[in-house]
């Protein structure tokens, strides 16, 4: 019996790690080839060339746009985080009118289609001026990121036992210092998790990136990567666009890996005081 | 939106009063900065970044280069996005054949700076450019559908390149039989681009004009799609899923329909002329066994024809700089720029004498031959049209598509289409 | 308090007056100042960075603006809506096609999505060797790019040298190769196990995040009561676990009825796989065509808030509307 449920488990384990790992892979292998191999499925890789790899950074600014990718991410996160821990203390722990409505008002901004708001998000940016910057970037990205991590934290927010703040505030202590110091520390797994959530939609984001930014310099990966072309309109350099997806891929998992554990270390610290 | 007006008017106020102080203290001749957005990255914009270049040494002035991205979708979109804005943040625009329609309401009439050199240009990329008797965009480059055969397989099965669409389709299904029993199981006899996009209106387009059924919408402006012609000729395309076209072309755009014709798997593919060189790379399993020819006549009494492609220049009327930008894309489509990019890039010439260039044709054969098919391009109605360009196309494609897909007969599709495009018309494009 | 009833009665019991009404009074008061301090800023940024293009989408709506002329656009009323000339978007069967289609595309999507996901978390919280390599393997698929991985899957489910139907048919399940985004039945269900592959470690995650938050006495509590695991599961975890899987189905729910690249890069325009948001798109970028585009979006607007408002009522989620002092 505990042979097969161990059997169960790690057969579930090796499908899992397949089905989601297999197209990392399979860019993995196309990343060295080029050419007519393209149009023949292989499973192993046939060679083992660098050259994909070296022409996405020669032909146009990779390392910069990187860069450009992970400041505009990691400010957004940071942003939303903020933004969101404070408002979900208020909208979760506090009773007032029009808490309902204030929630479903944060929710409907996510229920316009990204193209709709386009132009007049085009329009804010050129006339604040930060067109073709990062931080426009980043203002654009908090609409995508903002109402998710709200509402994430806030439902989170609102299923912590209700004794934490009550012995708190016959401590005296105030509303900042309760978030800080009992809330923060039971809320790490929740933070992490909508914070690598919005990472990757940060990381990820294709349309405002494109619009909103022009020069080679100002753009994002996910753009850099709509930029590679082969040698004429029509021609798909496959082998490049996956190289240029391994390389974005890669630290993002690398980040997971080392976040992964805070989403395990939230678990004690909620033991502790649950 | 009253503040946000106020706001926006304020700015503009705040950039004319800082521009007529740098126009004050500049004198005409200083040098001043283009920006031209040309290609992504890789040989076009290699090329592109040449050519500007050589402009900026000769006059002076510098050039900046917006790479942009390689779908024409996303292209369009962002130009749209910039020009409705009227955005200076971009002086001369790469647009497609089919955009002046569209856009032209952006680009100033470049008729005064070009000294009448588009005559030397083929007309019916001219025509397309000219809207309302003003020059919008100066060709550049141009395209056209042509056919692809294996030279092998015919030569192997006694057949003749195909004349007629009727005797394509039969050559093709007997090579796929012949293939087929001799187990090559994914055999397939043509491809093309069926995917319900603005390809599939650039092949459906080859066939309506093969047999001599129009081009959809008439230069006075008339519906005329609903024809006898046009209905044999989609009747004859109905048939083709399944028997010589796999039926995944119905989502095939250029790259997946060259995929399957450059790993050997189809004896003939529609496709513009990039597919060529990569057919015969060094790696291609059918390196030196392709030819090209033009695409077939409808029968008889039809006409071998291609619809034209291809890419131009225009000027946005918001940039500061008019007159050095109109001189930017006056040098870029010049005669000597032209065959530079056609010798070492493979980019079509515009102008008629480059077909009969040496060195033009020492490094592109099939130049020569296809000049014709070149010059003889069908356009697209976007000249008529204008606006309602990708509406025509959209309903055009869609027609189309359920045609090829078996789900209308050709006589109902068309009859919807011309129904639909009157809607579109409202009493005018 | 070893199930959620235990819970929500606890937390209501609380709400009875312990301090003097007075105090408690004073005390609310500057509670509440102090949350509206806290949410201003959020509110301020939501304001600045929505507020404008919403607003200016509805009020586009109504007229009939283009993309070369928005500024001097003439206020037409509902027209864009329905009108008895040309129809307006309401009588356009196309639209309603694409409003089918994205339902059907949220029903299945979403409903594939809380399973495997549920069932994912549940994996990724055993206790096994490389368990944290898991977790950042499952989450590849949300890490790809869509511009990419779309594309990706476009090319991996190609009918003639696409690896998926290669594999399919050196197993043997398939003997003929499937046109898999080109036939019109296939074609929604190649998008929806695309999305489903992508989407799925989103929803995993935050019910993963749920399980880590679970007040670990109840299991404990249980554990020692003898209780069979599934029971366990069916009447302690789960209930604790509905607010968690309540926001991620609300916000995959958002997604999939605003799904647009995953379409447009795998199946273009085509209409048997044409959504609420491809359509608008067409309407607005393609077409020029910016009030029917606006009024195109503000109708999928309404139509998720519809659902949105449906759903949080049907499924009890909490807003916060019950008392907590």
């Amino acid at each position: 019996m505990k042979i097969l449920k161990r059997l169960g488990l790690w057969t579930a384990i090796a499908v899992t790690f397949v089905i989601s790992v297999f197209p990392l892979y399979y860019a993995f292998i196309t990343s060295f080839e080029f050419g007519s191999a393209l149009f023949t499925p292989s499973y192993w890789p046939k060679m083992f060339d660098l050259t994909n790899y070296i022409s996405v950074f020669l032909e146009q600014p990779f390392a910069r746009n990187i860069l450009n990718s992970i400041i505009v991410a990691v400010t957004v996160v940071a942003i939303s985080l903020f933004l969101g821990v404070t408002a979900a203390y208020a909208l979760g722990r506090v009773a007032f009118r029009g808490r309902a409505a204030l929630l479903l008002t944060v929710l409907s901004v996510s229920m316009f289609p990204q193209v709709a708001v386009l132009s007049g998000m085009f329009e804010l940016i050129r006339s604040i001026g930060i067109y073709n910057s990062l931080p426009g970037l980043i203002l654009a990205n908090l609409v995508l990121t903002l109402p998710f991590t709200v509402w994430v934290l806030t439902t989170f927010m609102r299923e912590l036992p209700k004794e934490l703040e009550e012995a708190a505030f016959v401590d005296g202590a105030s509303p900042v210092q309760l978030i800080y110091h009992v809330f923060l520390p039971l809320m790490w797994p929740a933070m992490v998790t909508t914070g690598l959530l919005a990472f990757i939609v940060a990381w990820n984001e294709f349309l405002f990136a494109l619009t909103f930014t022009l020069s080679n310099d100002m753009r994002t990966v996910p753009v850099a990567i709509a930029l590679i072309t082969g040698g004429s309109q029509y021609e798909l350099p496959w082998g490049a666009i996956m190289a240029a997806s391994v390389i974005v891929t890669v630290p993002l998992v690398a980040l997971v890996l080392v976040f992964q554990r805070k989403i395990v270390a939230g678990l004690t610290a909620g033991a502790v005081k649950g | 939106m009253q503040t946000f007006k106020l706001f926006t008017g304020l700015t503009g106020a705040v950039l004319l009063a800082t521009n007529a102080l740098s126009a004050n203290g500049a004198s005409a001749q200083e040098p001043v900065e283009i920006s031209i957005s040309c290609g992504a990255v890789g040989v076009e914009l290699e090329l592109c970044q040449e050519g500007a270049d050589a402009w900026a040494e000769k006059t002076g002035n510098t050039v900046s280069l917006v790479s942009t991205p390689n779908s024409t979708t996303e292209r369009l979109a962002l130009y749209q996005q910039l020009l409705s804005a009227g955005a200076k943040d971009i002086d001369v625009f790469q647009i497609d054949i089919i955009w002046p329609g569209i856009l032209g309401s952006h680009f100033i009439d470049l008729a005064p700076y070009s000294g009448g050199v588009e005559d030397k240009h083929f007309e019916a990329i001219v025509s397309t450019n000219t809207i309302d008797g003003e020059l919008k965009a100066m060709p550049w480059f141009t395209d056209a559908g042509v056919l692809y055969y294996r030279k092998d397989l015919l030569e192997q099965y006694g057949h003749d390149v195909p004349e007629t669409w009727a005797q394509l389709t039969d050559i093709a299904r007997d090579i796929k039989e012949q293939e087929r029993a001799a187990g090559n199981d994914g055999f397939w006899g043509f491809v093309f681009q069926g995917r319900a996009y603005e390809g599939l209106t650039t092949n459906a387009l080859e066939w309506l004009d093969a047999y001599g059924a129009g081009t959809i919408v008439d230069a006075d402006g008339e519906v005329t799609v609903n024809n006898p012609q046009a209905v044999e000729a989609l009747t004859m395309v109905s048939g083709w899923v399944g028997d010589i076209a796999p039926e995944g072309v119905l989502n095939y755009a250029e790259e997946e329909a060259r995929g399957v014709f450059q790993s050997g798997n189809a004896a003939f593919m529609r496709n513009w002329p990039y597919a060529w060189s990569l057919g015969n790379s060094e790696d291609s399993p059918i390196k030196g066994k392709i030819g090209v020819a033009a695409l077939p006549k409808g029968g008889e009494n039809g006409q071998h024809t291609g619809t034209l492609g291809g890419w131009n220049l225009a000027v946005s009327r918001y940039s500061e700089h008019p007159e050095e930008a109109a001189d930017l894309a006056m040098y870029l489509s010049s005669q000597a720029e032209q065959r530079r990019r056609a010798i070492k890039g493979a980019y079509n010439p515009t102008i008629n004498a480059l077909y009969s260039d040496d060195e033009v044709l020492a490094a592109n054969p099939f130049f020569g031959e296809l000049h014709s098919t070149f010059v003889n391009a069908v356009a697209r109605p976007s000249e008529v049209v204008g606006r309602s360009y990708n509406r025509v196309s959209n309903a055009f494609w869609n027609a189309t598509h359920s045609v090829l897909s078996g789900a209308v007969g050709a006589d109902e599709a068309l009859e919807g289409l011309e129904g639909s495009l009157n809607r579109i018309k409202r009493g005018g494009w | 308090m070893a199930s959620s009833s235990a819970l929500t009665d606890s937390r209501a019991s609380s709400s009875a007056p312990t301090r003097s009404r007075a105090s408690s009074n004073a005390l609310t008061r500057s509670r509440v100042r102090s949350a509206w301090m806290f949410m201003i800023p959020m509110l301020a940024v939501l304001a600045l960075v929505a507020g404008w293009p919403l607003l200016r989408t509805i009020w586009l709506s109504f007229t009939d603006a283009t993309l070369d002329a928005t500024s001097n656009a003439q206020f037409i009323g509902l027209a864009n809506y329905y009108n008895a000339t040309w129809g307006g978007v309401l009588s356009d069967p196309m639209w309603w096609n694409s409003v089918w289609n994205t339902l059907w595309f949220m029903g299945v999507s979403v409903s594939l999505e809380l399973v495997l996901g549920l069932a994912l978390a549940l994996l990724l919280n055993q206790a096994f060797r490389g368990r944290g390599l898991l977790r950042a393997a499952v989450l590849v698929p949300w890490a790809i790019p869509t511009v990419v991985s779309a594309q990706m899957w476009g090319w991996m489910l190609h009918d003639q040298f696409g690896v998926i139907n290669d594999m399919l048919m050196t197993v043997g399940f398939i003997s003929d190769p499937i046109a898999w985004t080109a036939g019109s039945t296939t074609a929604m269900w190649a998008v929806v196990m695309v999305d489903v592959w992508k989407t799925t470690p989103f929803m995993a995650l935050l019910i993963l995040t749920g399980l880590q938050m679970l007040p670990s006495d109840c299991y404990e509590a249980a554990k020692v009561d003898g209780v069979h695991p599934f029971k366990v599961f069916w009447k302690v975890t789960l209930p604790l676990l509905k607010p968690a899987i309540m926001v991620a189905v609300i916000f995959r729910a958002l997604d999939a009825l605003r799904i647009f690249d995953l379409i447009y890069v795998l199946t273009s325009n085509a209409s048997s796989t044409m959504t609420m948001s491809v359509y608008a798109r067409q309407q607005l970028v393609d077409f020029q065509d910016v009030g029917y585009g606006s009024a195109a979006s503000t109708m999928l607007f309404l139509i998720i808030a519809v659902l949105t408002v449906a759903y949080i009522t049907l499924g009890k989620v909490k807003l916060g509307s019950e008392g907590q002092s």
